[in-house]
């Protein structure tokens, strides 16, 4: 970082600060695709299991929230790093 | 062209002290509370013989609420017991919520990690009680040593049963409701700037632009009385499931 910090002939808590950025950026972007994917199968199952059996759909949305909120915390943890390395 | 600077973190988030150790913060959720007991106590005072009418209609759609969609599902019938604990938990959530989309206040308490930390630290306690107090030191061989796996596993499964129920639980609890709101809030933060950029620009190509930003502004914020409801439940039904898991072993 040092010397790429001087070939560019720039601060280097410049490059620290715009590296950190970009990486705060990935962090968040990688953080969000596990729990996107998941929450989309997820909500999508219980949506086809509402439609087959309506008299269940109750339960099925109580469990359905119950797993989006285990599902998504990944993603939130995600979003703190970001908080943490970015701003 | 645009000047667009987004502010630091501690300026959306950090409040000038109205006094010494008292912010705008703690008067939301100070605020949260003494609205909650108002409400309850003015649904108290009316007749419970006669049709309810007003604010007891309110309250008794959020006890019933609480009963039907909280407990029933994750406790049974045998944690009715829990309605007052769990109805202040949610009602007191959903308060601290709420003010981040109402205008001029826009601060959601539980934007700030003390509250969930707390709540959470309370939830924690209250679960291990319960678990020792129903089970008694057979609590932590139940959690620890789950029955129906094979003996050998239990060098790998009781660890990760540890780390998950007494370190993770508490801490996913927090930072779910803490990053959920500071996320809604620094949404609404960025759409309201970029607003107010574009309104303000030099050129007239821009100033229309503004439109755009502005109604992903509403649409978030209609997203946001959504979401303050939809995490104040998801709360207090972890609560739930974690103190209903508690009291009854798994067999």
């Amino acid at each position: 970082m040092e010397a790429f910090a001087l070939l560019a002939q720039v601060d280097p808590a410049d490059a620290k600060a715009t590296a950190a950025a970009s990486s705060a950026g990935f962090a968040y972007g990688l953080a969000a695709i596990g729990p996107g994917i998941g929450i989309g199968y997820l909500v999508g199952k219980s949506v086809e299991a509402m439609a087959r059996q309506p008299e269940a759909a109750g339960m099925v949305r109580t469990t359905m929230f119950l797993g989006i909120a285990f599902t998504e915390a990944l993603a939130l943890i995600g979003f703190v790093v970001f908080i943490l390395i970015g701003l | 062209m645009l000047a667009l600077e987004f502010p630091p973190i501690n300026e959306i988030l950090r409040w000038r002290d109205l006094f010494p150790t008292f912010n705008k913060v703690a008067l939301i959720s100070v605020a949260a509370a003494l609205i909650a007991i108002l409400i309850f106590l003015l649904a108290a005072r009316q007749d419970g013989l006669k049709a309810p009418k007003g604010v007891r209609n309110l309250a008794e759609t959020i006890v019933e609420f609480i009963e039907e969609q909280i407990i029933m599902p994750t406790m049974g019938r045998s944690g009715m017991g829990w309605t007052p604990f769990l109805l202040s938990l949610f009602v007191f959530i959903y308060l601290c919520n709420v003010p981040g989309i109402i205008p001029i206040i826009y601060m959601p308490a539980t934007a700030r990690i003390a509250i969930p930390l707390f709540l959470s630290l309370l939830v924690w306690v209250i679960f291990i009680g319960v678990g020792f107090k129903h089970q008694g030191i057979s609590y932590l061989k139940n959690s620890l040593f789950p029955p129906g796996v094979p003996g050998p596993l239990y060098i790998l499964v009781a660890p990760i049963e540890f780390i998950s129920t007494f370190l993770v639980r508490p801490f996913s609890l927090t930072v779910r409701l803490f990053a959920n709101m500071l996320a809604g809030h620094i949404l609404l933060v960025t759409f309201a700037l970029l607003t107010e950029e574009l309104v303000q620009a030099d050129s007239i190509v821009l100033k229309p632009v503004a439109i755009l930003p502005f109604f992903m502004l509403m649409f978030i914020t209609a997203f946001e009385v959504l979401v303050g409801f939809l995490q104040a439940y998801i709360f207090t039904i972890l609560a739930a499931v974690y103190i209903g898991g508690a009291a009854h072993p798994e067999h």
